[in-house]
């Protein structure tokens, strides 16, 4: 852990005079030393209450051994993991009313390497689906919660202006309404990208890309809806449902080959989710997508991205790998291809890359959980990350998920660390077709 | 106390909006319908005032677009005890005066000792749903309410005025009151718990009578026609502020 990164901030050890909890005297200076209560003096009723759950059967299962506690990026900025969870929660604490309900980002990276399959990935959504029933959730993801549900984004932004982005592309993007006829890859585009200013940065290189390699693609425009994956992660299942339904309504209205996605959270959904609601359709994150038409987009490639080529000295580029594009769905290759094969640059890895690679903390609801995590960690998990590829001498963070442009380039600037770039694949392959 | 809850279902202001081919009203078949703005306030406030004074509230609506169940159920959802709905041969956009004149036929069985309905709704936006529906019930109204106490057979009610002024008023019951807003921001129902609803949940169905006529007619109704142009004057701060300055000094408003 870097220096002067204490756990628990010191203003935050309160010593009280005098003290009894739970019926033991623990008055006294803070050293003093005191018999451990034995385990079995606690009630196991709130472990029950979360096994009880389908999904949240996992828990139970932990054996102590932290594995998990090394790799969770959480516990990189704080104090957290299954197994700190199953402890606490062991000894009576309630995970439904607890704040740690809402830190855990679903990166999987503990199902990785936990012997006993201890599952995040059920437990937190299973849990998180009690609280949002019983109105006990974080203001501002409940205002996400709301935003999806009213205009089916998580912005809030008008569903009739879904398309608007698309209009300053410099190319055409077609409507798969106004199309009228089949086409080749149905190309879902996803919220951040439909609307936040960065995302349609991403969105604008991808459709020049698209038409450069003469892709016959066609979009939903305002009848594309939110995939809902994030917000089935944190806890509003039938947020979900009714989205998919909504989503799955409109990718059967119009004949494709596949799907085409922006992001690794619609990209998980289409794939794991929705062929559970009767929305079965081929799906390619635009990584892998590319990398099938890299011969074509290869010689395209002509501007160099080195800040000097006379120098010889290529630009440093780092890749951030998303959680649910890597270890949800063990896509590693095809962005790193994509970063090779742009003219100038030099792919640095970072310690924590692939299988291990850290969390921006904007999955399983994270996103919207800003303040809470805030509240409740050292520093954000995108200042950790942005931190990490600055150690590395990287000169740009490169991302291929639409949540993490805006998460990293806020990092980046509020670690002081703004000479750091943080860019889309997308708009660093656009960048080099311009040459 | 017995708290009723009239609500109506108005189209999405925030899709695009289609003039019908005669250019007399819109095109509800092109339009979404979604709750009333102000009548999620008008449930918010009817649950804060069952949760502080006792009671059950019933939300009824009269049926134009054969989906207010979902507005209903979310109701349910917030903490609303009962719905109910109006049903016969409405179409979308059916006029205030005749919902209004359903809906009372309909809540003078339900005896209730309040009805709280949105103060106005962007539709027609003639805010006379609430005063219909008190004329017809033979109840006092008071509208632009932000706030409800209730206690011992009586409410009081916090009403705002133009200019920030406010008054309340001691209101005999039972009375018709329309909100404005609120006085906590209308809770969340999470689509989960809606969707369990919709499982068990079963609204009483009324039918409901003639129309009673919309009182007046929409002559003629258009998209905003542009009027002159907007000249841009660039991004360049000293040479706008330069034209800014002219302009103000050409209609001699700068020496
Ligand atoms: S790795 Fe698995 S078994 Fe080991 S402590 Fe973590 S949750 Fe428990
Ligand atoms: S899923 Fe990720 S954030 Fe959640 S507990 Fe596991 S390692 Fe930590």
């Amino acid at each position: 852990m870097a220096v002067g990164l204490d756990k628990v901030r010191p203003e935050n050890i309160h010593e009280e005079k005098s003290l009894i909890l739970e019926g033991m005297d623990i008055s006294g200076h803070w050293n003093r030393m005191f018999d451990p209560r034995v385990l079995t003096d606690y009630s196991v009723e709130n472990l029950e209450k979360v096994a009880a759950l389908p999904g949240g059967e996992s828990l139970m299962w932990c054996y102590g051994c932290a594995k998990c506690t090394g790799v969770c990026p959480v516990d990189i900025v704080g104090d957290y993991s299954p197994r700190k969870i199953h402890r606490k929660t062991q000894a009576g604490m309630d995970l439904f009313t607890s704040p740690d309900l809402w830190l855990c980002t679903t990166c999987m990276n503990c199902l990785r390497v936990c012997p006993k399959e201890v599952n995040m990935i059920h437990i937190m959504p299973a849990v998180r689906e009690q609280a949002v029933l019983n109105g006990e959730v974080p203001p501002e993801l409940q205002k996400a919660f709301e935003d999806t549900a009213k205009h089916g984004n998580p912005l809030g932004q008008p569903q009739r202006k879904r398309a608007d982005w698309a209009k300053s592309a410099g190319v055409p993007v077609p409507i798969l309404k106004d199309l009228k006829r089949p086409v080749d890859v149905l190309w879902y585009v996803g919220s951040y990208p439909s609307y936040h200013p960065r995302g349609m940065d991403a969105a604008r290189a991808a459709a020049r890309i698209f038409n450069a390699l003469g892709i016959d693609f066609g979009i939903l425009g305002a009848e594309e809806k939110d995939d809902g994956d994030s917000q089935r992660l944190a806890g509003e299942k039938g947020l979900f449902e009714m989205l998919a339904e909504q989503n799955i309504a409109a990718f059967s209205k119009y004949e494709f080959n596949r799907m085409v996605v922006t992001g690794p959270h619609e990209f998980n959904a289409f794939k794991h989710e929705y062929p559970k609601y009767g929305g079965d359709f081929t799906v390619l994150h635009y990584t892998r997508f590319l990398v099938e038409h890299l011969d074509t987009l290869k010689p395209m490639l002509k501007k160099p991205l080195n800040p000097s080529t006379s120098s010889g000295r290529s630009l440093k580029v780092t890749f951030h790998d998303p959680c649910y594009l890597g270890r949800h769905n063990g896509e590693y290759d095809a962005p790193r291809e994509l970063l090779r094969t742009i003219p100038g640059v030099e792919l640095v890895e970072m310690g924590r890359c692939r299988e291990n690679g850290y969390c921006c903390g904007g999955g399983g609801g994270g996103m919207w959980l800003d303040s809470h995590t805030k509240d409740h960690t050292q520093m954000r998990l995108s200042e950790r990350r942005v931190r990490e590829a600055a150690e590395y001498g990287a000169e740009v963070l490169a991302v291929c998920c639409p949540f993490e442009v805006s998460r990293f380039e806020d990092a980046a600037k509020s670690t002081g660390n703004d000479k750091l770039l943080v860019r889309d694949i997308l708009e660093l392959l656009d960048e080099s077709m311009k040459g | 106390m017995n708290i009723v809850v009239a609500i109506k279902q108005i189209p999405n202001l925030t899709d695009e909006l289609e003039i019908n081919s005669e250019g007399t009203g819109l095109d509800h078949d092109a339009v979404q319908y979604v709750l009333n703005e102000f009548d999620e306030h008008a449930i918010e406030e009817a649950v804060l005032t069952k949760e502080s004074a006792g009671g059950s509230v019933t939300v009824i609506g009269v049926d134009t677009t054969g989906e207010l169940n979902e507005a209903l159920h979310t109701a349910l959802a917030k903490g609303a005890d009962k719905a109910a709905k109006v049903t016969g041969d409405y179409p979308r956009g059916t006029d205030s005066h005749t919902q209004a004149k359903l809906l009372a036929d309909a809540i003078k069985g339900l005896a209730p000792e309040v009805v709280f309905a949105g103060v106005q709704a962007a539709d027609d936006r003639d805010g006379q749903m609430g005063p219909m529906l008190a004329a017809h019930l033979g109840m006092p109204y008071v509208g632009v309410v932000t706030g409800v106490t209730a206690s011992g057979g009586k409410i009081i009610v916090h009403k705002e005025y133009a200019g920030g002024v406010m008054a309340e008023f001691e209101v005999t019951l039972p009375a018709v009151i329309g909100v404005q807003a609120a006085h906590q921001p209308p809770r969340y129902a999470p689509v989960s718990k809606i969707r369990q609803i919709a499982k068990t949940a079963k609204a009483d169905e009324l039918s409901g009578g003639e129309a009673a006529g919309a009182g007046s007619t929409v002559r003629r109704m258009f998209k905003p026609e542009a009027a002159g142009h907007a000249e841009m004057w660039g991004d360049n701060a000293d040479e706008v502020a330069e034209k800014i300055a002219g302009l103000l000094r050409d209609k001699g408003l700068l020496k």
